[in-house]
């Protein structure tokens, strides 16, 4: 029973780690309709750019921080500018085409500027079991994956209050639904897409660094956004705790079922088994577990 | 009465190459009603846009002609400029934001003001009380709600913006007359009560003259015949081809639509 929750704890605290990545893609998604596929090249260029400038010029980490977010948030602005802006009121397939332009430039760009090697990074937080809980219950919980966890909470708590408390929250959702009538009433789309994308590359930075801390800072790292998927379509795209909620099915299912499904089969199910879940749940609930119901009039 | 609002022969084309618009000059006196008549096709709906700036976000652009709105041009600015100035378009078909609520559908319209929290609510409760039935619904998504909230969604959304102009389009669309009537009774009454100015787009010429004030008839991209609404009202062309009433019997095809060929010479 031990060994369960140990299991159970473990893919938890992993399902967190994946609903960071779907966060970024949440935001978009909320405030623009746009599936935007470069989410994942954007948590590789800002890993890789904190490591880059830590490393190239040997800036302490709390400085090279900061500076990231700085450059991430120009990403931001720069892509509503010369990417977004001239495609408003386009169909949504024209701009998540134009995402995937995206995503291929970002992964250039960031390989230009600061090479193709791997990289390590290490955050001031150390993965190893809490000796507390090892002490009390005999399971090993990694630290860092439990802090990881506190930070995925806080900003979804954020996020949370940002679009359902706020004036600029509000216009989002309204940005979502329907870009000309936004813009109709005022609303300056330039502005409030500036911002989402300033966010959520804020979001990638975040997801960048915990990832980069825990596999390296790598091409490889575009590949985890791969793995949000099944949390969308598990949390729905639409929704910030849908996001967390569908991280922790997917962490928690992909790890038991792997321990415990996994020796009839032959083991190395964790990789597929997600989306497997995403896909009988795209059968029952195809707008996902709190998802925005498909409003349509007959 | 000097022009609140004018356009002076504007030529809009969509895609570079498709003309809409081919020298349209209006003016609505500030504190009126001015209603845009015509059929499907004929420019109503550019007009208004045109004076809005959505235009741009359909790949239509003026490139003829001047757009003045209380003695400026207003040809450059976005229309988020246009809505702090005063100016804000209910667009064709509603376009409420399905899931938000009627009351945060509302909320937005108020986006571009900077005012107090009580500020807010006091223009929320004037919303409500031209449009009670909003009240009643105002927690519901308006994806739900029915065809004629979503209408008093969108004047009510347009209204929290406390706009001097609102550039009406085609409010009858899909409506019941009775609800139609209901909105133009409310139109009618902001008109009076807060001294919005309305230009209006309708296909409806009957209930549009009722309560306009004056009105513009647009046929491809021209406007054909101007006056007040009482004389187009009662003109015999309008009477027949617009309102569905004809003197008498039949008339012979060349006897028709007279202002228009009295007009030819202009194209």
């Amino acid at each position: 029973m031990q060994f369960f929750f140990e299991v159970l704890i473990a893919g938890l605290l992993s399902g967190v780690m994946y609903a960071l990545v779907a966060l970024g893609f949440v935001l978009i998604f909320k405030a623009s309709g746009v599936f935007n596929f470069a989410q994942g090249a954007m948590v590789f260029f800002a890993a890789l750019t904190t490591v880059g400038l830590k490393e190239e010029f040997g800036l302490s980490l709390w400085v090279a921080i900061p500076i990231t977010m700085v450059v991430m948030v120009l990403l931001g602005i720069a892509t509503e500018r010369i990417v977004l802006r001239p495609l408003v009121n386009q169909h949504d397939i024209t701009l998540f085409m134009a995402t995937i332009g995206l995503t291929f430039f970002i992964e250039g760009f960031a390989q230009l500027v600061w090479g193709s090697t791997v990289r390590k990074l290490d955050l001031p937080i150390q993965d190893v079991p809490i000796e507390f809980v090892m002490e009390r219950t005999g399971m090993l919980i990694s630290q860092f994956d439990v802090i990881a966890a506190i930070i995925c909470a806080i900003l979804v708590a954020a996020l949370a209050i940002l679009f359902n408390k706020t004036k600029v929250g509000r216009a989002l959702r309204a940005v979502a639904d329907d870009h000309q009538a936004a813009l109709s009433v005022g609303i300056p789309l330039q502005h409030v897409w500036a911002i989402v994308w300033a966010v959520a590359g804020f979001v990638a930075l975040v997801a960048g660094l915990l990832w980069g801390a825990r596999n390296g800072v790598q091409f490889a790292l575009i590949f985890v956004a791969l793995k949000a998927l099944p949390v969308l379509i598990l949390g729905g795209f639409t929704s910030v705790p849908g996001a967390i909620v569908g991280g922790l099915i997917i962490g928690a299912s992909e790890k038991l079922a792997e321990v415990y499904i996994g020796p009839y089969v032959g083991g190395g199910i964790e990789g597929w088994f997600p989306y497997v879940l995403a896909l009988v749940f795209l059968l029952i609930r195809p707008e996902g577990l709190f998802g925005e119901k498909i409003i349509r009039r007959i | 009465m000097s022009a609140y609002l004018s356009i002076n022969n504007i030529e809009v084309i969509y895609d570079h190459v498709i003309l809409v618009l081919k020298g349209v000059s209006l003016e609505v006196p500030k504190g009126k009603i001015v209603a845009l008549l015509g059929a499907n096709g004929a420019g109503k709906s550019t007009t208004l846009k045109a004076i809005s700036n959505l235009l741009r976000t359909e790949r239509g652009e003026v490139t003829k002609g001047s757009i003045e709105f209380d003695g400026k041009r207003t040809d450059k600015l976005t229309t988020n400029d246009l809505v702090k100035l005063g100016v804000v378009q209910v667009m064709e078909g509603r376009h409420c934001f399905a899931h938000l609520t009627v009351e945060e559908n509302l909320l937005t319209g108020a986006y571009t003001r900077k005012i107090s929290r009580a500020e807010l609510k006091n223009d929320l409760e004037k919303v409500y009380h031209y449009f009670p039935r909003l009240k009643t619904r105002r927690t519901s998504q308006s994806g739900y709600t029915s065809g004629g909230e979503q209408q008093m969604t969108a004047v009510g959304r347009a209204l929290m913006a406390k706009p001097s102009m609102i550039l009406l389009d085609e409010p009858s669309m899909g409506l019941a007359p009775q609800i139609v009537a209901e909105i133009f009774e409310i139109v009618k009454d902001l008109n009076a009560k807060e001294g919005v100015s309305f230009l209006l787009a309708e296909q409806n010429t009957n209930v549009a003259l009722k309560y306009a004030d004056y009105g513009y008839i647009l046929e491809n991209g021209r406007v054909v015949m101007d006056g007040a609404a009482k004389d187009l009202a009662s003109n015999e062309d309008v009477k027949e081809f617009y309102l569905g009433v004809s003197s008498g019997e039949r008339k012979s095809f060349r006897d028709v639509k007279s202002y228009r060929r009295r007009k030819r010479w202009l194209a």
